[in-house]
């Protein structure tokens, strides 16, 4: 198991202004989930049940309230800030918006070496041998070397993502979350980035950590995945096992609620249409 | 697919001048910003060069020729002669460059301290916050007027100790406009992206915050040159800014109240210099702001 999340649970402090008592909002309760090494793990839940809260800890962006989360056996909490640098090389993420993501004052070459730069004393890398792995990157996404000194500005949303993918490998991490990578994205390019993905998988030995509300991604890109709900966990298993047999109501729910891909069964169509 | 391949820029300053020659299209469109523009680019000329071109060098250093005093301008005396016989002329333009110099100055050091501030504020919020803002409003209250000429009064004259009593009472207002603006972009996924790689708090601020806020930043420095250049000269037509003889738009249009207005020439033409100078960085101002705020366009 390379990330193990044990009994995580985030409560926000809200103010009522300086004379109302302060209330608590819990985002996580009690959550346990592990990810084993070399799987696609996928968290499916609606807007506002905890994903984004549950990510934000695993990179440290926030602390749990209580519980632990272990990275390959050490609990981050436990990590001085040198440590945590370094454990910040081996986990990255690519964020769900390709527009806001990308500093738009900042070239491609700065935005994706700048991870080596950070890390340089774990990378070892001199300036000219950045540029060099920034092109091997581009090229890895499947850009060129000819987009290295564009702005963000300057590319579609797709490219844009492929260049959110590029700066999260360019540290060489083991562990890429995923956060809703393709839900800005049109229906031909969410295709693309998704076999971009697997490609990257396959190649680099990566494990994923897929965040999306979209179940035909899921079911796409994942091994095994838990199904998330005001902060809980409500189910958690083999891929194909939940959609086949899904155990709890709030799964069987998400699986009705799922577009059919069959248009003649589309209820925006007249059922005349369906007979021929 | 091909024509955008062939538009693609070579490097990253072709395309920051490709950026920057579309900004400058559209501040091109409005004369205004021209002419603010113009004007602007005349006074730093005359800053410059003046005091070597001034066809009364001796004048300008101090020395009087009382025969000639109070001439109405004419072809040899353009702006005419003040009440030890200088030529105005000569003076005005010679001012040019303590005006500009002290305007610069105070909004470079204000500018400067305020972003300092702001950014130190709005990035690490909470008590640092609060007691750093509380600072800049409890300077906000006080007129800044009253205030420079309190710290000039105690530091006494000269330029340098003018520049530092105005930059004191000028960053306050860069503070709050920065803090704004980097707690707004700190939440910034692009921020939060840098963090998750591990940036540290200096690079975050240096390299995605700070760039990203500075257009608001240069828009206020150049709208706020002419207020700076008229305090400059309020302060010397209150008699604490520059020592005479040292030609200074406000010490020249102080000294003329007392001869207006029959000599009206000797207060006139310093004046419209003041007058000139702030109408100039106040156009160049609007016309930045429209370039770089394509919202804010008429």
């Amino acid at each position: 198991m390379i990330l193990r999340i044990e009994n995580v649970t985030k409560d926000f402090k809200v103010s009522h202004g300086p004379l109302a008592r302060a209330t608590h909002f819990t985002a996580l309760k009690d959550v346990s989930l592990s990810v084993g090494k070399g799987e696609s793990f996928g968290l499916v839940g609606e807007s506002g049940s905890g994903k984004t809260t549950l990510t934000r800890l695993i990179l440290q962006l926030d602390r749990v309230s209580s519980g632990r989360i272990l990275f390959d056996g050490t609990d981050l909490a436990s990590l001085s800030a040198r440590d945590l640098r370094h454990l910040r090389s081996r986990i990255q993420i690519v964020f769900q918006d390709p527009y806001a993501s990308l500093n738009p004052r900042m070239t491609v070459h700065d935005i994706i070496s700048e991870p080596m730069e950070i890390h340089q004393d774990t990378l070892g890398l001199n300036a000219r041998q950045r540029t060099d792995r920034v092109v091997e990157l581009l090229e890895l996404v499947g850009l060129g070397g000819q987009h290295l000194f564009r702005f963000p500005h300057e590319f579609s949303g797709g490219q844009r993502q492929r260049i959110g993918i590029a700066r999260a490998l360019a540290v060489r991490p083991e562990f890429l979350i995923l956060d809703e990578p393709t839900s800005a994205l049109d229906v031909s390019v969410q295709a693309q980035v998704l076999n971009l993905l697997h490609e990257l998988q396959a190649k680099l030995g990566l494990t994923y950590f897929f965040i999306s509300h979209d179940l035909g991604v899921i079911r796409y890109v994942c091994d095994r995945v838990a199904l998330i709900y005001r902060g809980e966990i409500v189910e958690q298993g083999e891929t194909e096992r939940i959609f086949e047999a899904p155990e709890s109501d709030y799964a069987r729910l998400l699986l009705s609620a799922m577009p059919e891909p069959d248009p003649d069964r589309s209820p925006f169509r007249p059922p005349a249409a369906s007979a021929g | 697919m091909t024509t955008l391949a062939e538009k693609v820029p070579a490097s990253a300053t072709s395309s920051r001048w490709e950026n920057a020659r579309r900004g400058f299209y559209r501040f091109r469109n409005s004369w205004l910003s021209i002419a603010g523009l113009l004007i602007v680019l005349v006074l730093f000329i005359i800053a410059v060069i003046g005091p070597s071109i001034v066809p009364y060098p001796e004048h300008v250093a101090g020395s009087v020729s009382t025969a000639t005093r109070f001439q109405p301008p004419s072809a040899l005396h353009w702006f005419g002669t003040n009440e030890l016989g200088q030529d105005v002329f000569s003076l005005v333009v010679a001012g040019s460059q303590i005006s500009l110099l002290a305007g610069l100055a105070v909004v470079a050091v204000g500018a400067l301290v305020g972003t300092l501030v702001g950014a130190v504020a709005g990035y690490f919020g909470g008590w640092t916050d609060e007691v750093l803002m509380r600072l800049a409003d409890l300077k906000l209250t006080v007129p800044s007027l009253i205030l420079a000429m309190a710290v000039a009064a105690a530091l006494g004259p000269g330029i340098l100790n003018m520049v530092i009593a105005i930059s004191i009472s000028w960053w306050p207002g860069y503070a709050r406009l920065v803090r704004g603006e980097v707690i707004a972009k700190k939440e910034e996924m692009f921020v939060q992206a840098a963090r998750a790689l591990g940036a540290g708090t200096g690079r975050i601020l240096r390299r995605h915050i700070l760039p990203n806020i500075l257009t608001p930043v240069i828009i206020k420095m150049s709208l706020d040159m002419g207020f700076a250049i008229l305090t400059v000269a309020s302060l010397g037509f209150i008699g604490i800014g520059v020592k005479p003889p040292t030609p200074e738009w406000g010490s020249l249009l102080s000294i003329a109240r007392t001869y207006m207005p029959d000599y009206w020439w000797t207060a006139v033409f310093p004046g419209s210099a003041i007058f000139l100078a702030v109408f100039g960085f106040n156009l160049l101002g609007d016309g930045l702001r429209d370039v770089f705020d394509p919202k804010a366009r008429r």
